[in-house]
């Protein structure tokens, strides 16, 4: 049990990471705790995509030019995942940028960035 | 004219990075720039729409890639058909909100358009591309302009859009988690190569939650009932525009998305036979219909009751994926296109009551009829089709949906359907009952004197012309829905069900 945790430990990583974003995003009642969440909930996925590309004693998949011997695809990790995790970290920053901006009108407006009290406010407002 | 799939995404693109930079200088020329680069994106789905119908799909390399490889486009009927709703009701929506944005937000209109077709970028791209990472980031770039399109809208947005934010971003990570998963069993991306590979591979644990992961995230984003909770607050408080295209065309481009990847990526006898997820979603399609109506009944709010009212209709269109029989599909599909048209004619016509009142309120609604005649004209009709009463669209899809539970052998959702008709009556009334036969609340007969002149005082043309066009359509559709199914939809089913 203990060899089959660690000879995956990455990928055990990447599930207590992504879990406790999620725990953050889910429960934690101050947005931006629920913004951090967000960041290590995204960070999990992209440690998963890094690690199905990684291979043991690999290298870079540069092929050397006027090789003349077979590609052995042991011998290079899979770039995709890591290019796909290149599209997906700009994503990512889009998306903190657009929630960072909406916390900073948030707190203007009510000056809180607490849940409880801008449902308060609100409410207060509505009656 | 070959380049037609992906010139339906690039001109919104383009289109909106000029759009700042006209506005910098003349603000007024960027409503034509929209709605030109807009007509023409509905202009070329339409003669792709053509095309499919008459040659068959269309296979689209982007920079000449090999499919397995690079991303391919892939259009058959089915998103054919999605990128023909989506594209011209974005276009109706443009028109509109040139008037209701002036009111909204004044200072704000170039931001607004410039992120107006981000928005519709996003939402094309989802629908046309036949890569599943593609797919992930173009479900991104719509959803990011609409967080940032909801945020504008009035009080209380901000807060509706950083709640979407939040769960929008739990759905595409699960979606994202899901192409991984996929990833790491097959080594492909492109859905017509994963198709292939996959049927090997459906007693694989991995390839199981991948199908999970994908659910679970589009119902996320398309706000099926328990994960609905972001939805009413984005809806309420946007800009009535924003309104208009979220609930009538990006809660449907999900829903696009999940028939494909339940139909198309896995097949048939994967997502009906071995696992059980058609029955969960016809259940939680069934609570959806019934929790969304009921809600709508107790909103004094216009457009919050028209928000639950979508939870409900979303709850329609899964209730026709789960039944998962070709009445069913067909009353499914047929939805997607009667919600679009009826949701987005009730959200303009909405802001156009807001527009002249400035207020929601259902219950200060009274002598409208007067007031605004063809807009209450149109709301009326489009209300009429949410009941299901034909020869609105409306009647038709739910005719098929409840044929396909009478051939599922399933009756509670007979009855379910039946009794969603008339609590839609109840809430729709509500409203008609305020408008027509109510004379102006007490509330406002001292601030509203107008009101005793007895003479119309309409919304300005270019807000009046796309809610007529969409109430026209919703009566088109109903008269023409046989020939819609004949000649697009029976061929958009999927194969095999």
């Amino acid at each position: 049990m203990i060899e089959y945790i660690i000879s995956k430990y990455n990928y055990w990583i990447y599930i207590v990471l992504m879990m406790i974003g999620f725990y953050a995003m889910i429960s934690k009642r101050n947005l931006m705790k629920k913004l951090i969440g967000m960041t290590i909930f995204q960070t999990a996925i992209i440690l998963f995509y890094i690690s199905i590309g990684v291979k043991r004693d690999a290298t870079i998949p540069i092929v050397p030019e006027h090789s003349h011997e077979a590609i052995k695809a042991l011998e290079y990790v899979n770039p995709l995942p890591h290019v796909l995790m290149l599209t997906a970290i700009v994503v990512m920053v889009s998306t903190s940028g657009v929630a960072l901006a909406l916390l900073i009108m948030i707190y203007k407006r009510y000056k809180t960035i607490e849940e409880d009290e801008i449902l308060k406010l609100r409410q207060e407002a509505g009656a | 004219m070959s380049h037609s799939p992906i010139l339906i995404i690039i001109i919104p693109l383009i289109s909106s990075f000029f759009v700042p930079l006209i506005g910098w200088r003349k603000k007024n020329l960027c409503y034509p720039l929209v709605v030109l680069a807009l007509f023409i994106s509905s202009i070329l789905s339409l003669y792709i729409m053509g095309s499919v119908i008459t040659h068959g799909s269309i296979y689209y390399r982007l920079g000449g890639w090999e499919p397995p490889w690079g991303i391919e486009y892939r259009i058959d009927y089915l998103n054919g058909f999605m990128a023909v709703i989506v594209s011209f009701i974005s276009f109706l929506v443009a028109i509109y909100s040139r008037r209701s944005g002036e009111q909204e937000l004044p200072d704000r209109i170039v931001h607004f358009y410039c992120i107006f077709l981000l928005l519709v970028t996003g939402l094309l791209g989802m629908v046309v591309t036949g890569d599943m990472f593609n797919l992930y980031v173009f479900l991104e770039i719509a959803s990011l302009a609409a967080y940032a399109l909801i945020a504008i809208g009035e009080d209380g947005a901000l807060m509706g859009s950083f709640n979407y934010l939040i769960m929008g971003t739990i759905g595409a990570c699960f979606y994202l988690l899901g192409v991984g998963y996929l990833y790491i069993v097959t080594g492909s991306l492109n859905m017509n190569d994963l198709s292939q590979i996959l049927p090997g591979l459906y007693h694989s644990r991995v390839v199981r939650t991948a199908f999970a992961l994908f659910i679970v995230g589009l119902a996320l984003k398309m706000g099926l009932f328990p994960l609905h909770t972001w939805l009413p607050d984005a809806y309420t408080h946007a800009p009535s525009a924003v309104s208009a295209l979220l609930a009538s065309v990006m809660s449907k481009v999900s829903v696009y998305i999940m028939i494909r990847i339940m139909f198309t990526v896995f097949n048939p006898y994967f997502s009906i036979e071995l696992i059980p997820i058609t029955t969960m979603l016809s259940w939680t399609a069934g609570i959806a219909i019934l929790f969304g109506e009921i809600m709508a009944i107790v909103q004094p709010d216009l457009k919050r009751m028209l928000a639950y009212s979508s939870v409900a209709q979303i709850g329609y269109i899964v209730l026709g994926i789960g039944l998962a029989n070709t009445m069913g599909l067909t009353g499914s599909l047929l939805h997607v296109l009667n919600h679009a048209l009826t949701k987005g004619c009730l959200f303009l016509g909405a802001g156009a009551i807001t527009y002249r009142r400035g207020t929601r309120d259902i219950r200060q609604l009274g002598y409208l009829h007067v007031e605004m005649p063809f807009t209450m004209a149109a709301f009326t009709i489009a209300a009429l089709s949410m009941i299901g009463i034909p020869p609105t669209c409306g009647f038709f899809s739910k005719y098929y949906l409840i044929l396909g539970a009478i051939d599922a052998r399933q009756w509670i959702w007979v009855i379910i359907l039946l009794l969603s008709s008339l609590l839609n009556a109840i809430f729709f009334f509500r409203v008609i009952e305020n408008a027509y036969f109510k004379p102006l609340g007490v509330i406002h007969e001292s601030s509203y004197d107008r009101g005793e002149q007895e003479e119309a005082n309409e919304v300005p043309l270019g807000m009046l012309i796309p809610i007529l066009a969409l109430a026209a359509a919703i009566i088109l559709t109903g008269i023409f829905s046989g020939k819609i199914i004949s000649t697009i939809i029976q061929f958009a089913i999927p194969e095999g069900i």
